[in-house]
């Protein structure tokens, strides 16, 4: 597998203008001869859909819901970074770029986050031109808050709903080019398969979830923006019907699987109240911005937080982060309530949960301006906990909430498969080891609304339009193994509901492959998860037909395909032996508990190719070089 | 808790559907709905028999997926409130519960508690949208947008297209969901230029995709999810007078004017 990031030469902040005009271009009159498969309506997937069909691409769009509106991106809550400096505090492209590739721990590509920062001011103008309602100043501008990992104020947002009104946004836009027919929306269908031909992905087999019918698509190129897999952990922040299918497919075709081990646990989410529970929901990170986190200094204090008083309180972010406090990154804050709470101070049943307490901020601004910042999301607290926190802290925990890791791409968001590119949290792209606050969306919208778009000619100027149909012998080849595959899931008649292998599954990741890993829970991961697959493949239960609307059979296939993707995880985290970011090693950190990297040996990428079932994949490494920002031990202090 | 379910069964648009009845002996107050109907799932899984299909994705209210006609009430009891944060501690020890899927002739049953929604994607496709393509845009802080305007248009876009306006009305009316975004888009300086030709594209579509007409409920209102007010209809009636208005020859321009 080669491993070719195609980073152009020069300065870091010409690369992207000097590439685009390398780049070759696709005559306008022939962009319509070209036809481009896009799966995923997210942000990603949605801002590259409607701007390749605006350039005159034919363009395909699929999702597994039954709209693109619905998208997973839609529940992103706090907000998106830009580095527009409006608040005159010190801003910049280059400070962007600098906060994301030290927050993410100097384990993503200088260029591509160099790119990404500068991009991010393109997004803010776009949004706004299409009717993005945004929160304002009374003076008519655009208003910000801070997100942690920062200590400039960047973020844009829209009340609580930042992701929903983005993706709006984006839908929009589709589905304006859907009714001037540039787009074919496929909703309610679910990607599952990459069909290759002649060396490159050639298209993709499809199953109409409504009827079940299975069907093909050949295009000149296929983008992936399917978003993460976080439930692989079972429980998690994603949307249930999230998963991994598309890109763990894909690597099955030959696209290298980058950092599958890198994945970020939200310190502040709800805390688990019972078995029967489904999802977690996230408490959003710009709750930081006036919240504060601590926990009883005295191990099972017993009184309600309120009688509590300040000199019984360890705001222990404060404590140990002075210049970052509350807003230090995630993984740091994930890390110090599992250090709390493991060590016996936590709250709530269980002991699993510290308090994120509003007392002071709404005695500083008034209830009125905290309900104004936050109302939304305190209404959403109190319907699941049955607690008010205006009156009371909220209780909260870490939760599996964003990968990291993702399919391998270059400089041009292309997979190690030629015409293959992914987009958004499906590439393992540019947060490294560990994702910002608000740069998800940011990402998502960079990646389709002005990467791709430029990209994507450069690969197809290169190859001649069409030359290959639905009726090609590899389509019909990939056509059979999908349904092979879904004939043996179909007469699945076991006596395990699908559901309780996946909850079981998400258990053995949490305890050995989540906030904490060593090597001795990974081996034992490593050993249980194969045994799990084999139960699962002889005595998990699928009712109904293959050629129906079948949601047991839908689940039942993307559990069977974490369960397989589940054990590239643990090797991936078993390999890299070092703490970086989201990864924490428990073997490796320093005195005070922080991650400790090991430079020498691991500032790379590590890709993993598929080497056929029963096989051990193979480990690549894409070294890392950091040009502009100077490798240094993370300090939020 | 102890529940009594009769659930909505139907095979397709075209066959006819039935109740089922379920009794759910162990329900925590603590669950959700759909949790709830999770554990009821499990259990006809478990048995062989196929689980009853309903839709469900973010769990959180906001991809407005989710669409429960509870005991006759669209997302259940509690108002302001999707399916899927509706809790059972909403409803007492011992309750009998109807569930059926939306009803409305724009939204054909396909499985169960699943319609094809579909016909509000439609509606958007008539101009729910600014016509501005990627990259030709102005700086984002060049128009400054009054704040009162801002928050306004953000309570109309708070919609999540979930349908329960359409399912609660008497007529299968999408006047909410259709005045919602066209106040969300019209209250921005963004929005405006196009705004008489969106209007009355967005109106006849909606009446193209088979919804039916506002005869002033209100029930729509009590339905929604995101407490989106009616007073955003009384303004698309406004705005849809003075747009039929304009002289015949601008407006079928614009129309023609894609
Ligand atoms: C609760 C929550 C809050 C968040 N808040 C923020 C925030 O404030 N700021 C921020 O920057 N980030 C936030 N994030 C992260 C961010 O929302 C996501 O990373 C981002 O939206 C992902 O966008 P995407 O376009 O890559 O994928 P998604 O939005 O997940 O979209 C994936 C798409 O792929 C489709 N798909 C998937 N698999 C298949 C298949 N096999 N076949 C067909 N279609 C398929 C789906 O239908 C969907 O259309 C948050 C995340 C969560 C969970
Ligand atoms: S499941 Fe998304 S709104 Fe209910």
């Amino acid at each position: 597998m080669e491993l070719n990031a195609r980073i152009p030469a020069g300065p870091i902040e010409k690369k992207w203008d000097k590439h685009r005009f390398e780049m070759k271009l696709v005559n306008p009159a022939n962009k319509r001869k070209y036809s481009v498969i896009v799966v995923g309506t997210g942000l990603a997937g949605a801002s590259a859909a409607a701007s390749m069909a605006e350039l005159g691409y034919q363009v395909k769009s699929f999702c597994y819901q039954d709209s693109p509106r619905r998208a997973h991106s839609i529940a992103a809550q706090g907000g998106i970074n830009a580095a527009k400096n409006y608040q005159n505090d010190g801003d910049s492209i280059y400070r962007l770029f600098y906060d994301t590739v030290k927050g993410g721990d100097f384990r993503a590509r200088e260029a591509n986050v160099y790119r990404l920062a500068q991009v991010s001011v393109n997004i803010i103008d776009q949004c706004v031109a299409q009717g993005v309602p945004f929160a304002r100043e009374y003076g008519g501008l655009l208003a910000n808050r801070s997100f942690g990992g920062a200590q400039v104020s960047r973020t844009f947002y829209a009340r609580g709903q930042t992701g929903q009104q983005l993706l709006l946004g984006a839908y929009q836009a589709l589905e304006r080019q859907i009714s001037a027919g540039r787009v074919k929306m496929f909703p309610h269908t679910e990607m599952l398969d990459v069909v290759v031909a002649g060396g490159r992905a050639r298209g993709i087999v499809v199953r109409d979830l409504k009827t079940g019918r299975i069907t093909s698509h050949a295009a000149d190129a296929v983008v992936l923006a399917t978003g993460g897999y976080s439930p692989v952990y079972y429980l998690s922040t994603n949307a249930v019907g999230c998963n991994v299918t598309a890109t763990y497919r894909a690597y099955r075709r030959g696209a290298g699987f980058a950092n599958p081990a890198f994945t970020q646990i939200h310190p502040t989410c709800i805390p688990v109240s019972g078995d029967h529970q489904s999802k977690l929901t996230l408490m959003s990170e710009s709750l930081r911005n006036d919240g504060r986190i601590w926990v009883p200094k005295e191990k099972g204090d017993g009184r309600p937080a309120n009688q509590i008083p300040e000199s019984d309180r360890d705001y222990y972010l404060e404590r140990r982060y002075p210049s970052f406090g509350n807003l230090s990154p995630r993984d740091v804050a994930s890390r110090a309530a599992k250090e709390r709470c493991d060590a016996g101070y936590g709250v709530g049943p269980g002991g699993l949960g510290v308090y994120l307490d509003f007392a002071d901020a709404i005695q500083r601004h008034g209830r009125k301006v905290i309900e104004e910042r936050y109302g939304n999301l305190f209404e959403m607290y109190q319907r699941i906990t049955d607690e008010n926190p205006y009156e009371v802290p909220m209780r909260i925990y870490p939760a599996p909430h964003y990968a990291m890791g993702g399919l391998w791409v270059d400089y041009n968001l292309m997979s190690t498969v030629p015409g293959l590119f992914v987009l958004g949290e499906a590439n393992f792209s540019d947060h490294g080891a560990n994702r910002l606050g608000a740069s998800a969306l940011m990402q998502g919208l960079a990646d389709g609304y002005f990467i791709i778009p430029n990209t994507i000619g450069d690969f197809l100027a290169r190859n001649a339009p069409g030359g290959i149909s639905e009726d090609a012998p590899e389509f019909a080849a990939v056509t059979d193994e999908v349904q092979q595959r879904l004939n043996r899931l179909v007469s699945l008649k076991g006596r395990r509901t699908v559901d309780s292998f996946h909850r079981e599954l998400g258990k053995i990741m949490w305890d050995r492959c989540g906030m904490g890993r060593n090597a001795q829970g990974l081996r034992e991961a490593l050993q249980r998860i194969p045994a799990l697959r084999e139960e699962f493949w002889k005595d998990a239960i699928v009712t109904g037909e293959k050629e129906d609307y079948n949601q047991s059979l839908e689940r039942a296939g993307r559990v069977a395909d974490f369960l397989e993707f589940a054990e590239l995880m643990c090797l991936d985290a078993l390999n890299r032996e070092e703490s970086c970011g989201g990864h924490f090693r428990e073997e490796y950190q320093t005195a005070e508990g922080e991650a400790q990297r090991d430079d020498q040996n691991f500032c790379h990428a590590a890709v993993w190719e598929f080497k056929g079932a029963g096989n051990a994949p193979q480990r690549h490494i894409e070294p890392l070089n950091f040009e502009y920002v100077q490798l240094t031990q993370r300090s939020y202090k | 808790m102890k529940i009594t379910l009769n659930v909505w069964r139907q095979r397709d648009a075209s066959s006819e559907g039935s109740f089922e009845t379920h009794q759910l002996d162990d329900v925590s107050p603590d669950m959700s709905f759909l949790e709830m109907l999770d554990v009821l799932n499990r259990r006809l899984e478990a048995e062989g028999k196929v689980p009853v299909a309903f839709e469900s994705d973010c769990r959180e209210g906001i991809c407005g997926v989710c669409s429960l006609m509870i005991s006759g009430q669209a997302h259940g009891p509690e108002s302001g409130t999707t399916t899927c944060q509706l809790h059972m501690r909403s409803f007492k020890d011992g309750d009998t519960i109807f569930v059926e899927p939306w009803r409305a002739k724009a939204f054909p049953v396909i499985r169960d508690l699943v319609t094809d929604r579909s016909s509000l994607d439609r509606v958007i496709q008539c101009g729910g949208y600014v016509s501005v393509n990627t990259g030709s845009v102005p700086e984002a802080n060049s128009v400054q947008v009054a704040k009162e305007n801002a928050d306004k248009a953000m309570d109309a876009a708070a919609c999540i297209g979930c349908g329960a306006c359409v399912a609660a009305c008497p007529n299968g009316s999408a006047m909410l969901f259709t005045a919602a975004k066209l106040a969300h888009l019209s209250l921005l300086p963004q929005g405006k230029p196009e705004h008489e030709r969106r209007i009355k594209r967005m109106v006849e579509g909606m009446d193209a995709q088979g919804f039916g007409a506002c005869t002033n409920h209100g029930e729509c209102q009590e339905a929604c999810p995101k407490l989106i007010s009616i007073e955003f209809i009384a303004k698309m009636n406004r705005d849809y007078i003075k747009a039929s208005l304009l002289p015949e020859h601008t407006s079928s321009e614009l129309l023609k004017a894609q």
